[in-house]
């Protein structure tokens, strides 16, 4: 009804029109999450904190203040920090460090409501994430901490936990299954690939961007388990596994999704 | 504040199609908040595209639309390089705009 009425009030001029829901991979411009892009680049140019300096000196890996191709080959090792550390982790890092600030306001709320405007997280990693699109995974395997995250990442993949006795690999070890319509993708090969490099995505049921490090808090949610923290140990460990097995993907962030 | 339209116009024959995101939260007023009370209604009631002087839609909304609405349409006798503006009134008086080069 609503199109009719549309169409009616158009009509004197020459031309239809129709609202248009979104699909599936559609181009870049009919993707909410792109907003999220914007509001990212501004807070990381944005000075903040009691140093009052912006990210543009954070080092995501390829160097000071370099973003463009920097998610490719995220989680990796930091010399700095001596660890592995994913996105998320490394943001907080140079929030931390750079700009002085005390994380407490960012950690009691990383993730936002459905619906929510989105946090400050979410905008900083899908601007980072944006900066690799097109790009291929690249997750290294060079270092010994990077190799013991990966075989970390293999066995919380493979633990069965909880009081439903659930593993990651209990819905994602097998190809071509579903839950109800949604496809489970295999994460324990190149299946992979596709599903790490289009997060962060915008989930049009939720109206809000979300990043791996949610997706991941989610799943341990639906596992009944302690929940996953924010950059955590385990939480890389786990993108480690994920990336790394669909090593040479195309980077499709922000993705969208259902 | 003034909203954000993410807009595309691309030229077929003489036939622009254009798509025109808008960045809204589109509440209805008939939810409830996680307290019990109604959450406000805030959601766009108008959305206008003119090319030049000459007005080519006009639309008017409820809140029966989706949160970051979409909406594309097709404008006839445009050429390569007009420039289309779309722009949309919120029920709070709040505006956002867009604009683009039709190629």
């Amino acid at each position: 009804m609503k199109i009719n009425m549309f169409q009616r009030m158009i009509a004197g001029l020459m031309m239809s029109a129709s609202l248009i829901a979104p699909t599936y991979a559609q181009d870049d411009l009919d993707n909410p999450a792109w907003f999220m892009v914007d509001d990212g680049m501004a807070l990381w140019e944005t000075p903040n904190g009691p140093n009052d300096v912006s990210l543009e000196e954070c080092d995501l890996g390829l160097g000071a203040g370099v973003v463009e191709g920097a998610f490719a080959q995220l989680p990796r090792y930091f010399e700095d920090t001596n660890q592995v550390m994913d996105i998320e982790a490394r943001i907080l890092h140079c929030m931390e460090t750079i700009q002085g600030r005390d994380l407490v306001d960012v950690l009691a709320k990383p993730y936002s409501n459905a619906g929510g405007p989105g946090t400050e997280m979410e905008a900083l990693v899908a601007y980072v994430a944006s900066e690799s699109n097109g790009m291929e995974l690249a997750t290294p395997q060079d270092h010994p901490a990077e190799q013991a995250a990966y075989e970390l990442g293999e066995q919380l993949f493979y633990f069965r936990a909880g009081p439903h006795d659930f593993s990651c690999a209990t819905c994602h070890s097998q190809s071509n299954k579903r839950i109800r319509l949604t496809e489970l993708a295999n994460l324990t090969n190149d299946e992979s690939g596709p599903v790490f490099g289009s997060w962060p995505a915008y989930r049009k049921t939720e109206g809000v961007v979300r990043t791996m490090g949610w997706r991941l808090q989610s799943c341990s949610r639906q596992q009944r388990l302690t929940q996953l923290q924010i950059g955590s140990e385990a939480t890389t460990a786990l993108e480690v596994f994920l990336a790394v097995n669909g090593a040479g993907a195309e980077i499709t962030a922000p993705g969208y999704k259902r | 504040m003034a909203g954000k339209i993410r807009l595309r116009a691309s030229l077929n024959g003489d036939v622009a199609e254009v798509k025109a995101l808008m960045r809204h939260p589109m509440e209805t007023g008939l939810r409830k908040g996680k307290d019990g009370n109604p959450i406000p209604a805030h959601h766009i009631t108008e959305v206008k595209a003119t090319v030049g002087d000459r007005t080519v839609m006009h639309a008017f909304w409820s809140g029966a639309v989706s949160q970051n609405p979409l909406i594309g349409f097709n404008v006839a006798n445009v050429k390569e390089g007009d420039e289309i503006i779309v722009s949309y009134v919120d029920n709070k008086g709040e505006t956002g705009e867009g604009s683009a080069t039709i190629k």
